[in-house]
């Protein structure tokens, strides 16, 4: 789950290191006239609207029902059924939207900042702690990756948060390679050398003018990853290993609805397809971004 | 380099269409047909379960998985009754006990034969108790005899000597009597191999079984299925199917879909949800098995405030077990009042629950300095147990029932084997979980779960609930060999229990089993595993 | 060129190592005991006691760590705790069968995914294309044991096409020799549980493709319309070659290489990732034993298994990556 976006950073963004001001409101404008880019940005901003205003919109409470309410079909009062608690499933996915952005910033966030801190660290100084970094890295990719998230959840306990971190920690190699693509490419540029002959330190040099250079890569990457970052926070919930009841975690609500798959379909169809479209709206941004920030690749 | 290329893709487009070609062959065939293509007159009975049996030497393992198989393929000196827990004669056709309860005497069934073709006689006996009692055996391998262990005390126990009498007479000295003797052995572990092929097998026995049963084994592939088919010379009922095939399907609902297509016969571990589905569906039967088990939530009384057995009371009457058996057992249980099943002798069915009540759960929770509740924890496992078919959705309706009387409980939950050390070490406030009887016999209940002896951590008692009076009545009861004196002794245990209230008996779950109609002759027996050898397909 | 191949097989082995330890490590640290594990409700303490005696779990890890390594050296992975049966015996029943989904998932991913991807970079923003694309995102973005519990339920139940889940049908007799089955019945030249065997194969092997299916079709489609656009293409097209073989000959034939990347690690990834999708499908694989055997504790198991995998694992990287430079001759390792 986690490869899907990883070879589009790899190095090929090479040509993407010098940007200025007008390069952004470029890209902005170009990331704009992308249809598939725009519904994506459409998607991921109602998510976010859902999360901030769902105690406004929710028609109930996401974690309190009557079981005499038990999984009824979708109907006037309840649009998208309800559950085998009795509650609704509409209200349940609109909080659920909160954990989801929850789950993809904080997952996200974990990767990109260790793995971003290793592939720089690594790529920027090279020699011996460039070669342990990335020994370091190899044995991570090497271990299976849904079992090593499986065994981190284990090691941790199962819950969100840990789910959060176990996924977290998988995702730091995608991060750190490309980082450190990014980072071997930009280290050769002139500007670099003019900075350490007016007597950067080596810290400035990378948070200063490294890094903010392979910001396009890093941006790309983090979108598409934080699609897949709720994909596998569902899979782990899924397994028993992620968000605890009586959370309205999607993942863990197909969990439940799983159960009744043919008795109240609506219970599994629905989070199902909730997962499916912020995903997808995910992937579409992630993919408008890869294309707004590369201008070769534009036509 | 383009030749290498383009061949590469011929080959893989023309795999795949092979693959399309193949699979779409059996398009238009009914579902009925699928995947049963065996040869015309043989019957085959697939069972359809969540997990593969870890291993099939029945002394060396302690799971249902295992011992649904094991109990096919051997049998043990009695064995229960098709559809209770009284004893009938199996391969001793009768026994005898001495007065003083210390000496057993069973005379063995004559003409038997191992599926290995050797005869069956006293020595065999001997050979397999002793492999199980005595570490120092030469073959106490291939495990650690867990269950002799847990039935018998330690190894070698309670059992001081057994000896052949003469070819087909069996003599027992125990070091003290012991109740729940014969009982005991009528469990599955304590299923008679034969000596040739455990010597034979060694270690590597497990997967090489060998018994006097009515199926014998034929082939195991791990995590997919075992078949097993009928043994000619058994000398009981012989099986009315030729094979026995045990298919593992870890997901309920792929099973349930399978058992729809028409690739398994017969199947266990049926989400409540999926109930409806097989009642509504005319080719299918279900099967209800006996109940012998007990979900409970204990209390930790070790902790505040469940110290106070106004707050444990006020508990019991704050849950609505009615309303979550509709909802999270299909309706196929019955509310706990006690910690033993209905089924059991020595009941007691003259003590009333504690009603469905929240306010006065309410008042007692005042009356106890706690008007406005508290905040708790609620430990659930994760893993669907047979007393809880939905331990997670059942702890959040006791969660919602809780928070009706002003009782905040987090739900906590760790993957299995992290959730039992946990529990057993006392970490929770209040716990999920339940019991499933070996023996059939109420101390097997009462003593493992609630007696002060097994309050000690890691525990048994995961309530840490100690009374001496109850613990004075239990070991009374356990070297009592009349049953009518020992039956009165548990109902007055149960009604101490029911006064000091440790848990929330919540359930006595009668788990379904869904078949074909065409699928007769099966009968559940309340342990759980039962000898499908009168099973037949019309 | 050798002297590549050689310097990368000594860098796998501080990689391995570096696994085995991360396992051990892991392993270790999940609270829970083998004994509680297995006997469930009615472990004792006593017997929780004697096989932490057995096993030696009261060493110190470095010494547990140093007792496995010495055995693993000598090709013993020890004995499953549970089921007493030899580790190496176990993985040899299972291995064998999430090789036969994996390599099927990938033809299925290749086949379907090339195949979308070029066509979509032939005719970019064409009906074709979108939905391609379409379909490919979606594939990507749905979660993976919902899409195979659908698939049995259309497939399987409704439509009676496919058979629910497993191997191979009660019934059909097939001799087993790699226990790879389709492979088996070649073989033995048993047509009948040939058939069967990829009727069982099918389902499962798209579910679990369509991930790396939807990346295939994307990274051909951008990196063949990267290549067009490129030089040697336009000159191509400017001598007047029809246009199959500057696409064949030229385009795909660039942009075969990234995409052989997405094979490499998706195979591996495959490997070890087929968890959901073989729960889901009872199949008896190396995912669905792993998965059990970190919740029983497993201990040997896991070790055993883990290394095995990484070590499938970067072997295939290590062929992916001299593929690359057959395929490619401009790539030189040095």
């Amino acid at each position: 789950m986690n490869m899907r976006a990883v070879i589009k950073g790899n190095s090929e963004q090479v040509e993407v290191t010098c940007q200025s001001r007008s390069l952004w409101s470029d890209a902005l404008s170009r990331l704009l006239r992308q249809k598939a880019a725009v519904l994506g940005l459409i998607i991921v901003l109602a998510l976010i609207a859902s999360a901030i205003f769902a105690p406004f919109i929710a028609p109930y409470d996401p974690e309190k029902g009557k079981l005499s309410d038990r999984l009824q079909p979708p109907s006037a009062e309840h649009w998208l059924g309800t559950d085998s608690q009795g509650r609704d499933i509409l209200s349940r996915i609109i909080y659920g939207s909160r954990i989801s952005i929850q789950v993809g910033v904080i997952t996200v966030g974990i990767s990109l900042v260790i793995g971003t801190f290793l592939g720089a660290v690594s790529g920027y100084f090279g020699g011996i702690l460039d070669l342990l970094v990335m020994r370091f890295i190899d044995i991570m990719m090497a271990f299976p990756y849904i079992l090593l998230a499986i065994a981190i959840t284990a090691v941790l306990g199962p819950s969100l948060i840990n789910a959060m971190i176990a996924i977290g920690i998988v995702g730091i190699p995608i991060y750190a390679r490309v980082v450190r693509g990014a980072v071997l490419s930009v280290k050769e540029n002139e500007y670099i050398d003019a900075a350490k002959a007016v007597g950067c330190t080596n810290g400035q040099i990378i948070w200063r003018h490294v890094l903010p250079n392979c910001i396009a890569p890093i941006i790309v990457q983090a979108t598409l990853g934080i699609g897949t970052a709720i994909l596998d926070a569902a899979g782990l919930s899924f397994l028993g290993l992620g968000a605890k009841p009586p959370k309205p975690e999607w993942g863990l609500m197909l969990n439940q609805g799983k159960d009744a798959l043919q008795t109240a379909p609506w219970t599994v169809m629905f989070p199902g397809l909730a997962i499916l479209l912020v995903v997808l709206g995910f992937n579409l941004l992630g993919d408008g971004l890869r294309d707004a920030l590369d201008p070769k690749l534009k036509d | 380099m383009k030749r290498f290329t383009n061949k590469l893709i011929i080959v893989l487009v023309m795999l795949f269409a092979l693959s399309v070609l193949v699979a779409g062959c059996g398009g238009g065939a009914p579902a009925e047909d699928q995947g049963k293509q065996e040869a015309a007159n043989e019957k085959v009975l697939v069972w359809g379960r969540g997990g593969d049996s870890p291993g099939l030497d029945p002394a060396n393992v302690t799971d249902g998985e295992s011992a649904k198989v094991t109990i096919n393929i051997f049998d043990g000196l009695v064995q229960y009754k098709q559809d209770s827990t009284e004893i009938e004669p199996a391969l001793a056709t009768d026994w005898k006990v001495s007065e003083d309860g210390k000496t057993w005497t069973f005379y063995l069934r004559q003409g038997v034969k191992f599926h290995d073709g050797t005869d069956f006689d006293a020595e065999d006996v001997v050979f397999n108790f002793e492999r199980w009692m005595y570490k120092d055996h030469e073959y106490h391998i291939g495990g650690t005899f867990d269950y002799w262990g847990y039935m018998f005390g330690d190894y070698p126990g309670v059992v001081e000597s057994v000896t052949a009498k003469d070819k087909y007479t069996v003599e027992f000295k125990l070091k003290k009597p012991m109740a729940t003797f014969l009982a005991n052995l009528a469990m599955f572990p304590f299923g008679i191999a034969s000596p040739e092929a455990v010597k034979e097998y060694g270690e590597d026995f497990f997967k090489h079984p060998v018994g006097t049963g009515p199926f014998k084994f034929v082939e195991w592939v791990p995590d997919d299925k075992i078949v097993l088919e009928k043994f000619e010379d058994y000398w009981g009922e012989k099986a009315k199917v030729d094979k026995l095939v045990f298919r593992s399907i870890p997901d309920n609902s792929t099973r349930l879909m399978e058992l729809q297509a028409g690739t398994i016969d017969i199947m266990d571990g049926i989400s409540p949800d999926d109930v409806a589905t097989i009642k509504n569906d005319e080719r299918f039967q279900l099967i209800l098995r006996p109940s012998m088990n007990v979900g409970y939530v204990a209390m930790n009384m070790e902790k505040e405030p469940f110290d106070d057995p106004r707050v444990r009371k006020a508990v019991n009457m704050a849950i609505n077990k009615k309303e979550i058996i509709d909802a999270f057992f299909a309706g196929l249980a019955k509310p706990a009042k006690n910690p033993l099943p209905p089924s059991l002798w020595g009941y007691n069915d003259a003590i009333e629950d504690y009603p469905y009540d929240p306010p006065k759960a309410k008042a007692l929770l005042a009356e106890a300095g706690y008007p406005d509740g508290f905040e708790t924890t609620l430990w659930t496992m994760p893993v669907p147990r047979p007393y809880f078919p939905q331990p997670q959705k059942i702890a959040e309706a006791i969660q919602a029932n809780l928070a009706e009387v002003g009782i905040k409980a987090e739900i906590i939950t760790y993957d299995w084997a992290t959730y039992l050390e946990k529990v057993e070490n006392g970490e929770h406030d209040m716990a999920m979980l339940g019991w499933t009887g070996d023996n059939g016999d109420p101390d097997n209940f009462l003593y493992v779960l609630l007696d002060k002896d097994n309050a000690v951590k890691p525990a048994g008692n995961i309530a840490f609930y100690k009374n001496d009076e109850l613990h004075d009545i239990l070991i009374e009861a356990q070297q009592e060999m009349d049953q009518e004196v020992r039956a009165q002794l548990y109902k007055q245990a149960q009604e101490i229990i029911h006064e000091d209230a440790p848990w929330v008996p919540m359930s006595h779950s009668t788990p379904p089993i869904a078949a074909k109609k065409n699928v007769i002759g099966y009968v559940p027996h309340p342990t759980g595993v039962e000898k499908l050898n009168t099973v037949d397909i019309q | 060129m050798l002297n590549y191949i050689l310097r990368r097989l000594l860098m796998i082995i501080p990689v391995l190592i570096g696994v085995s330890i991360l396992a051990f490590l892991l392993i270790h640290l999940i609270p829970g005991n083998p004994a509680v594990a297995m006997l469930g409700e009615r472990a004792t303490p006593e017997q929780i006691a004697r096989l932490e005696e057995e096993l030696g779990l009261n060493d110190p890890l470095y010494v547990q760590y140093g007792r496995f390594m010495a055995r693993v050296l000598q090709g013993d992975f020890g004995r499953s705790i549970h089921t007493h049966s030899p580790v190496l015996w176990e993985m040899s029943m299972r291995f064998p069968a999430t090789i036969e989904l994996t390599v099927a998932a990938m033809i299925i991913a290749v086949v379907i995914g090339m195949g979308a991807g070029i066509i979509s970079a032939v005719k970019p923003y064409s009906i074709f294309d979108y939905s391609f694309m379409g379909s490919a995102l979606i594939g990507v973005s749905m979660p993976i044991f919902w899409l195979g519990l659908m698939l049995i339920y259309l497939f399987g139940v409704k439509l009676g096409w496919l058979p629910p889940s497993g191997r191979l049908s009660i019934g059909v007799e097939l001799e087993t020799v790699t226990n790879i089955y389709v492979l088996d019945a070649i073989i033995t030249g048993n047509w009948v549980a040939l058939k069967d065997a990829l009727r069982h194969l099918f389902m499962p092997a798209l579910a679990l493709g369509t991930i790396p299916m939807a990346m295939i079709a994307r990274m051909t489609r951008s990196s063949m319309l990267e290549v067009m656009r490129q030089d040697f293409v336009r000159t191509a097209r400017a001598k007047g070659l029809p246009e199959k073989i500057v696409i064949f000959k030229h385009a795909l034939q660039n942009a075969f290489l990234p995409v052989l990347t997405v094979i490499g690690l998706q195979f591996g990834y495959l490997l070890g990732g087929a968890v959901m999708t073989e729960w889901i499908f009872a199949w008896p694989g190396i995912g669905r034993w792993m998965f059990l055997a970190i919740s029983s504790r497993d201990f040997p198991i896991v070790q055993g298994g883990i290394l095995l995998i990484a070590m499938v694992f970067v072997f295939v990287n290590l062929l992916v990556d001299v593929l690359y430079s057959y395929v490619d001759p401009r790539i030189r390792y040095d």
